[in-house]
């Protein structure tokens, strides 16, 4: 009875928060089916230059499941992240994710693996969704070698090739342009793809990003800069460091549309607009409304530049995986507890990714000599006086 | 967990009770003034009251230095000298030091913070075509004097790439501007307040390492350090070690070390980078014949190679032995292999008997 979801038409009747047809809706599989679904967004979208899509959102229940299950999953790991940081088994810098997960989950809805996506450093979730195992993302947190980049790039460098994930950059801005070269590679081979680059919004006051914005007008590339605005740059709010903190008009000639980064079907729907903006039109930017639960990294405590009101707030709110599962409970989906056994299998994940990951042995002493340049062009090291210790490495 | 002996890093105490012929006491001015024991990030905030004080066209802006700053070296200001004197900037390094040149080209004291001096490339360009030639190709009539940028460096043991390099090589190739770089509170402080009131542009390298860690005597009033001058904080006539900053703890222990072994090694620190002292550390040369140079950038390319072809240029027939660095390695500075791309003591100590033994 269910019908195919690509059949779907446009002129649905849509529906806010009740159930389409609560007949059907008894005694469904908890990885539900693809009936479609129409769901509204929270608020309508505000566009600059362009016409805003829908507020409607198509999905389907195993969507709905999927997107719970997958925020459910990224809530976990970056808990489990915090803790083994204060264990001391996480070292150097952690920025987590929480409170952000729509918006990587809504991204990846609405695109494949062939598109690209580059952002900073906040990327354990983006890897997660791009299709990075818990292992990898443990394992490199670490600095093992079981890890996605072999234990040597730790927390701000997760990278996955084969899902187009270009990671994972330390420095505020620096991916963006790079952003842009990637799209204007996708161009040039004509695949019919697009780059989401993604930055912050401290990051939204650097130069470099309009350097890059104005090639990408003017070359009119696939690029999608998407602004994950979390209201605070570290501990700097977004009012105290820009003038115009409506980042989705930063762009002026290029168009722009403001984004609830914690419901994921806006996200989806935007993303999905953005795609086919970009595929005709060129460059233009997403900027999503969201929020982060913990400091900036694990040295910020997160409370001596915002009050513990507002963010328990913002969770109490707007948290996207409490979201999704009202969607699902009062679409009856699912039953509250098979919500909470998926949380507990999650957690169950999690926990035995985090026990592999420990098995993992550090990376070689020699590694720290491979890759600095491609293998061939040999590099030569030195022990501490340079004449006794030599090797050359491949 | 842990290769590395956090003890080992702490800053010799040697270096601060040690009675030294060369000591800084002879530069204190009066030296009755009172000294407090305090650590680096606080005796640079004591240097940035005084300037803000004594200088009322003085400013200190940056990222997040309202509040006192990631590392406290600018906490009180604000409070007290107010929003228009001290504030935060954007995120955006080439702006913030663009910015301080033009404050400063109309003679006021600009001292900018980059937070991390990983963080100093985008505002590269600025201070190496705007900053470092401004008086020069104006012909005398402009100048950005004022200007002071300060930033943290160094490795810190969980740094990894982005929050532990030391890219003083690459503003010591600049005519123009200068280098400066203290070992210790003490120093930090005096050294700072030179750097501020110096006519020329000057980059100042804080070693991020000792903000916490490093605690020593340091007078509370108004004192200034000589820029240009090396001091030699330990006497030997074995071999002469040059270094600057962090690493000089380092270099210490392996000099006690050493001396163990029967080697008597001398002890530099450089201070400033650019100009560098070339006179105090060819005078130790002669004496000693030996000259080893450490430092935490990799090695091609470092401070350390300047230093070696001048020394061999002025001293070649004096030398006994190739001159000797022991520096990072040749690698991205690296997450997990810290420990391993370090010049550490014991590989300091390798090359000081290697070079004796020569």
């Amino acid at each position: 009875m269910a019908l195919s979801h690509l059949a779907a038409s446009a002129s649905r009747s849509s529906s806010l928060l009740k159930p389409l047809s609560s007949a059907l809706s008894l005694r469904r599989p908890i990885s539900g089916d693809n009936s479609p679904l129409t769901v509204e967004t929270s608020v309508p979208f505000t566009s600059h230059q362009c016409e805003a899509p829908s507020r409607s959102v198509e999905t389907n229940p195993k969507e709905l499941l999927t997107f719970f299950r997958d925020m459910a999953l990224m809530r976990r790991m970056e808990i489990a992240a915090d803790s083994l940081y204060k264990a001391k088994l996480i070292r150097g810098f952690c920025h987590l994710y929480d409170g952000q997960e729509a918006v990587a989950v809504g991204m990846e809805a609405a695109i494949t693996k062939k598109d690209c996506i580059i952002t900073a450093y906040r990327d354990h979730c983006t890897f997660v969704s791009r299709g990075g195992t818990l292992l990898e993302v443990f394992a490199e947190l670490m600095g093992r070698q079981a890890g996605c980049s072999k234990g040597k790039g730790g927390s701000m460098h997760f990278y996955k090739k084969d899902s187009n994930f270009y990671g994972g950059h330390g420095i505020v801005g620096a991916q963006v342009p790079l952003g842009c070269g990637l799209a204007f590679a996708q161009k040039y081979s004509k695949d019919e793809t697009v780059t989401f680059a993604l930055y912050g919004d401290g990051a939204a006051n650097q130069g470099q990003l309009f350097e890059a914005l104005n090639i990408s007008a003017l070359w009119d590339l696939p690029a999608i800069l998407v602004c994950e605005n979390n209201h605070y740059g570290m501990g700097t709010a977004e009012w105290r460091a820009a003038k115009s903190p409506a980042y989705y008009k930063r762009g002026d000639y290029v168009p722009g549309l403001k984004v609830d980064g914690m419901d994921a079907l806006a996200v989806k729907q935007a993303c999905k607009f953005a795609k086919e903006h970009a595929l005709k039109n060129g460059p233009i930017i997403l900027e999503m409304d969201t929020y982060r639960y913990h400091g900036h990294s694990m040295s910020d405590p997160g409370s001596t530049y915002r009050t513990r009101d507002e963010i328990s707030g913002v969770r109490q709110e707007r948290d996207p995986i409490e979201r999704i599962r009202k969607l699902i409970l009062s679409h009856d989906l699912a039953t509250e507890k098979e919500l909470k056994d998926v949380e507990k299998e999650v957690r169950k994940e999690v926990d035995d990714a985090i026990a592999q990951a420990k098995e993992s042995p550090m990376p070689e002493p020699s590694e720290l000599f491979t890759n600095v340049y491609a293998k061939g062009l040999g590099v030569e090291s030195f022990g501490a006086d340079r004449k006794e210790v030599r090797a050359t490495l491949p | 967990m842990g290769f590395r002996n956090i003890i080992g890093r702490r800053l010799g105490l040697g270096l601060v009770r040690r009675r030294k012929p060369f000591s800084t006491a002879t530069c204190d001015g009066d030296g009755n003034g009172n000294a407090k024991s305090i650590n680096l990030y606080s005796a640079i905030n004591q240097a940035l009251h005084i300037a803000l004080e004594t200088d009322n066209r003085a400013f200190v802006f940056g990222e997040d230095v309202s509040f006192g700053g990631v590392f406290r070296c600018t906490t009180g200001l604000a409070d007290r000298f107010g929003k228009a004197r001290v504030f935060n900037t954007p995120l955006c390094e080439q702006g913030i030091v663009g910015f301080g040149i033009g404050l400063a080209a109309m003679g006021n004291r600009a001292i900018a913070e980059i937070q991390f001096a990983d963080y100093i490339y985008p505002a590269f360009d600025q201070i190496v075509n705007e900053a470092a030639k401004f008086r020069y190709r104006s012909g005398n009539q402009f100048n950005c004097g004022g200007l002071t940028i300060r930033a943290p460096y160094g490795a810190v043991g969980h740094g990894g790439h982005y929050h532990s390099q030391s890219p003083e090589a690459f503003f010591c190739h600049v005519p123009g501007i200068k280098v400066v770089i203290p070992r210790s509170p003490r120093q930090a402080k005096g050294l700072l307040l030179s750097c501020i009131r110096d006519p020329n542009p000057v980059v100042f390298f804080e070693p991020k390492w000792l903000y916490r860690l490093a605690v020593e005597e340091v007078p509370e009033h108004d004192y200034m350090l000589p820029l240009s001058e090396a001091e030699v904080i330990r006497q030997g006539s074995d071999i002469t070690l040059v270094g600057w900053g962090a690493q000089l703890s380092v270099m210490e222990q392996a000099c006690n070390e050493a001396e163990k072994d029967g080697i008597s090694c001398e002890l530099i620190d450089l201070k400033t980078l650019l100009p560098w002292d070339k006179e105090t550390v060819e005078a130790s040369v002669r004496k000693t014949g030996r000259v080893l140079i450490s430092h935490e950038a990799p090695v091609t390319g470092g401070f350390g190679a300047e230093i070696s072809a001048s020394i061999v240029e002025r001293c070649f027939l004096r030398l006994e032995a190739p001159v000797a660095r022991v520096c990072g390695l040749d690698t991205p500075f690296p997450l997990v292999f810290e420990p391993f791309y370090m010049p550490t003591k014991n590989k300091i100590l390798d090359a000081i008997k290697a070079t004796v033994n020569y």
